[in-house]
């Protein structure tokens, strides 16, 4: 059963990239420009924009084009970039390298510290410390991140001078460098990330600790600490680690604001910038890789929720 | 020999504190003793504070009470006034908790081993692998299945009558002085309940620990219990040894509690019909159905559960359903309501075939149809006041609106026997019983023909629960309307029903007029059902594990079989090499009594007077004769 269910999840998965494949492929033939007239520009004329639109092209049905850019696409072949003529995937690359840096030195802190601070807060409930948390959680889900961003600048790097106040990145760094280089965004994204994180470890925790085999922990005489983290915690699993996922997949495309305020080079600034010049490849290949990602861990999120559940891992 | 005393509760008072501060009193005031090796039972309605007193005795309250006054102790100690760390180490390991439903405080996510032995090795009592291998012996002495592995499997892969008994083993595993046991078989069939109070009274017998047994059944009480203490508004009215209560109680409260007691169910306690309401047509008609879930694929339900059911219920009549819990009761109830299509057979209404989805049924037929559901606190919108929720139907099935609506729910207030000023109340403000007769009121406001009950008194006390069953009959009188009455507890619809249907896993083993129904020959399920009735006498309970149709019938579960008899298993009389594999032939009595059985009517009378004769002869002189016969 719940091979079957793991399985089902799987495809599922696959439809929806395929849905947003033709989606983003819709949606990318509908923008306005045309990347041979750009290629071109004022040089362009009718006839060099018709040859240079065979050459791309450009003068295939829609369906052609869709089904060879996902069958390329599906072989690793992102296509080559209208804009430049680099392969997309070298463009792709080194960024998607520093998006995953970024990604994951984020959810290394954040994650174990969103935990932590919401079983805590979840284990003294009520408390000044547990208010502390609530209210600043809540201040930073409701402030926008550039603002967050612009404070930590204004703080650490104008009036402190403790910290470079960009994050852009040579490639000869040493790691000293790199890590100063990459504080400010860290930390900003770390903020932003915790508190949702911190925020539902906690409401997850306290929904179930109403639960009646809390109350019977508690007359089984069991201290509070064991009740939250061997009673409540894998009760509360599913929603915590769905958070989780969202916020991940938040990092690798949704920090465009933080990557454009620090200079730092990564994947969604790499599509914004496709989106102006018109490079429809390369941003097809970005809504491809974001959606994935978005996929690949809501999944997973689902097959750890599954796993939590003795009722799906071990039917009767 | 006066006894060691080893608990006592003295003048202990219990408060609560409303939005005013204003403190409201819940227990008032209330002492009691217990000896080593002795079971007190706490008995009374809802409110009466029992549980929050047995609670008390761990030092422990439900939030937003607070302990007032008095003592709590333990060899002489008051647990109240030690510290929270204290309080701790004492719960689980000197006094351990049995919670009324076991399906809801067994963690999930746990298995069953850790859970039971979690408290005797968290307070060092016992290690890890004592705790293990006298969770084990416990398991056994509880006569549970695989108790060598039991402990390996999680919750929801055991029935609820073995989760009960794990809970006691639960309790026990650390070896404490007192058990607190709060309702442990209400939730249960009344087949699993007996088998569950034979496995506790075993293991207090065995291990001479004391315990607080709370219940609102005196039926029960008078199987376990030395002495009752009987419990009314958080105060005692009444205590004493068990004996003296139960033959001779002296306090009012004690004899109206004892009047309300569900009698055996016997022929000849339902009400009559009178013939005014009388048609050619039965109101609501199913004939040859067969339902079930997961889908429908070649007119046979993927899940199935009811198989070729028939059941007419007539004008002004009601009739009871019953049977163990997974037997098809409610899926009965939800093909009738267009909630479940059925896969195979018709529903009529007034003589006309119904379609099987609610989708496809026209307005007029929605409305001669009314469901009410088990849960009153979850069935009624708690964000709308009462008027609103009864003047829904009045308007959506019969345009009644302003003054006219509010003159109608009035009115129908006042059919449920409650004030015109409920109209403005929210559900909340309300008690159970009253929530429960507003959940009728919200069917009858539709002006319904048929009524499909689904326990409905399951959740209240046996007092409210009484005068639910009045008001049903008193408005069948009046109205004509018809009720299928679905219940587990065949007492309560042997005091009203017109007829009973017996359901078991899916099929009508035995149905028609009650009086014929409980009178001998029975089906041996029914038989079964009749048997595990407690009695409010004590003894009952060694006298029926005697019964023959005990010795196998209480050790199975229901399960759903393709061919055969599904009871063949549970059966006593059996017949090898044909149950299993052939339908059984439906015997026809008098009076449309009609019963399935591969036995003949005679074979079944000649079981039941052998039955009688066992019976008799474990009875003791001096009691009285409750014998489920016709008089």
């Amino acid at each position: 059963m719940m091979t079957q269910m793991v399985l089902r999840r799987i495809a599922i998965g696959f439809a929806t990239l395929i849905v947003v494949s033709i989606i983003v492929f819709l949606a990318t033939s509908i923008l306005p420009g045309d990347v041979a007239q750009i290629i071109l520009g004022q040089s362009a004329t009718p006839e060099t924009l018709a040859a240079l639109r065979a050459e791309l092209g450009m003068d295939q049905p829609g369906y052609v084009r869709y089904f060879s850019w996902l069958g390329n696409m599906a072989v690793g072949d992102l296509g080559i970039s209208k804009a430049g003529g680099a392969t997309i995937a070298s463009l792709i690359g080194g960024r998607m390298g520093n998006t995953m840096v970024m990604a994951g030195l984020v959810a290394l802190i954040s994650i174990p510290i969103s935990i932590a601070l919401g079983l805590w807060a979840a284990m003294h409930p009520g408390t000044w410390l547990d208010r502390v948390v609530t209210f600043g959680t809540m201040c930073t889900i409701s402030v926008p991140e550039f603002f967050i961003a612009t404070i930590l600048v204004l703080i650490l790097a104008v009036e402190l001078h403790w910290l470079p106040s960009t994050a852009y990145l040579t490639g000869n760094e040493s790691f000293t460098e790199l890590l100063r280089a990459l504080a400010m965004p860290l930390l900003t994204l770390v903020i932003v990330v915790s508190a949702q994180m911190i925020r539902m470890t906690r409401a997850g925790i306290l929904n179930v600790m109403s639960s009646p085999y809390i109350e019977m922990a508690i007359l089984k005489g069991v201290p509070r600490r064991r009740i939250i983290l061997r009673h409540a915690f894998f009760n509360a699993i599913g929603p915590i680690v769905n958070v989780i996922a969202l916020n991940l997949a938040y990092l690798v495309s949704g920090v465009v604001i933080v990557e454009t305020i620090f200079a730092y080079p990564g994947l969604a600034k790499l599509m914004i910038d496709g989106v102006q010049t018109r490079d429809l490849p390369l941003v097809q290949a970005c809504a491809m890789i974001f959606c994935g990602t978005y996929v690949l861990l809501i999944l997973l999120a689902d097959v750890a929720s599954i796993l939590s559940n003795p009722r799906l891992r071990q039917p009767k | 020999m006066e006894k060691e005393k080893l608990f006592e509760i003295k003048d202990l008072r219990i408060s609560a504190y409303n939005e005013q501060k204003e403190e409201i009193r819940i227990v008032k005031g209330v002492t009691f003793d217990i000896h080593k090796g002795e079971v007190v039972a706490l008995i009374g309605e809802s409110g009466s504070g029992k549980t929050t007193i047995s609670l008390g005795s761990l030092a422990y309250t439900k939030p937003g009470l607070h302990f007032t006054g008095g003592e709590v102790l333990l060899h002489g100690q008051d647990v109240l006034s030690m510290s929270p760390i204290e309080q701790r180490e004492l719960r689980g390991a000197r006094v351990a908790y049995l919670a009324q439903s076991a399906a809801a405080t067994f963690n999930p996510a746990i298995t069953i081993g850790e859970q039971v032995t979690e408290s005797a090795v968290l307070h060092g009592v016992l290690t890890q692998e004592e705790a293990t291998k006298r969770a084990v012996e416990l398991y056994h002495a509880l006569e549970l299945p695989d108790a060598d592995r039991i402990g390996f499997r999680y919750p929801h892969q055991v029935s609820g009558g073995q989760l009960q008994r794990l809970m006691a083993a639960m309790a026990l595993c650390g070896n404490p002085d007192l058990m607190v046991l709060d309702e442990p078989t209400t939730a249960l069939d009344v087949t699993t309940q007996i088998e569950v109070l034979k496995a506790f009274k075993k293991v207090i017998r065995e291990e001479n620990s004391a315990a607080i047994y709370v219940t609102h059944d005196l039926a029960v009480v008078a199987q376990v219990a030395d002495h009752i203490v009987v419990l009314y508004g958080g105060e005692i009215m009444e205590q004493g040894s068990a004996d003296q209560i139960i033959n001779h109680p002296t306090h009012a409260y004690t004899k109206r509690l004892m009047a309300a007691v569900r009698p055996t169910p016997t022929a000849g306690m339902g009400t009559a019909v009178g013939s005014e309401h009388d048609r050619k047509v039965p109101a609501i008609e199913v004939k040859d159905m067969t339902a079930g879930y997961g889908g429908i694929v070649d007119n046979e339900p993927k899940v199935p559960i009811l198989r070729d059911v028939s059941v007419k219920v007539e004008n002004a009549h009601v009739v009871g359903v019953i049977g163990e819990s997974g037997c098809g009761k409610s899926t009965l109830a939800r093909v009738m309501a267009g909630l479940l299509p059925q896969a195979r057979g018709d529903v009529l209404l007034d003589g006309n075939d119904l379609e099987g989805s609610l989708h496809d049924r026209n307005l007029e037929e929605l409305q001669k149809i009314q469901f009410v559901f088990q849960m009153a606190d979850t069935a009624l919108n708690p964000k709308q006041v009462i008027g609103d929720i009864i003047g829904r139907p009045l308007e959506f099935y019969h345009g009644y609106k302003g003054k006219e609506k509010h003159a109608k729910v009035v009115e129908i207030l006042d059919m449920v026997e409650l004030p015109a000023e409920f109209a403005t109340r929210y559900p909340m403000e309300l008690s159970g019983g009253q929530k429960q007769r507003i959940n009728m009121a919200r069917s009858l406001a539709a002006n319904p023909e048929v009524m499909l009950c689904d326990e409905v008194t399951s959740a209240l006390d046996s007092i409210v629960g009484a005068n639910v069953i009045k008001l049903l009959t008193a408005l069948r009188d009046k109205t004509g309307v018809s009720f299928v009455f679905i219940s587990h507890d065949l007492s309560t619809v042997a005091s009203f029903a017109d007829e009973i249907v017996v359901l078991y896993a899916g099929r009508v083993v035995e149905q028609g007029p009650t009086d014929e129904v409980l009178t001998p020959p029975f089906h041996p399920y029914t038989r079964l059902l009749i048997s595990s009735v407690p009695e409010m006498r004590i003894g009952w309970l060694e006298d029926t594990m005697n019964k023959r149709e005990m010795a196998v019938g209480i050790a199975k579960g229901v399960e759903i079989t393709k061919v055969g008899c599904p009871f063949f298993n549970r059966c006593p009389m059996g017949i090898d090499g044909t149950c299993e594999s052939e339908s059984p032939p439906i015997r026809v009595l008098n009076d449309g009594h009609e019963i399935a059985c591969h036995r003949t009517v005679e074979e079944l009378e000649a079981a039941e007077a052998e039955t009688q004769q066992i019976l008799h002869g474990y009875e003791r002189i001096g009691e009285d004769k409750q014998l489920p016969s016709a008089g």
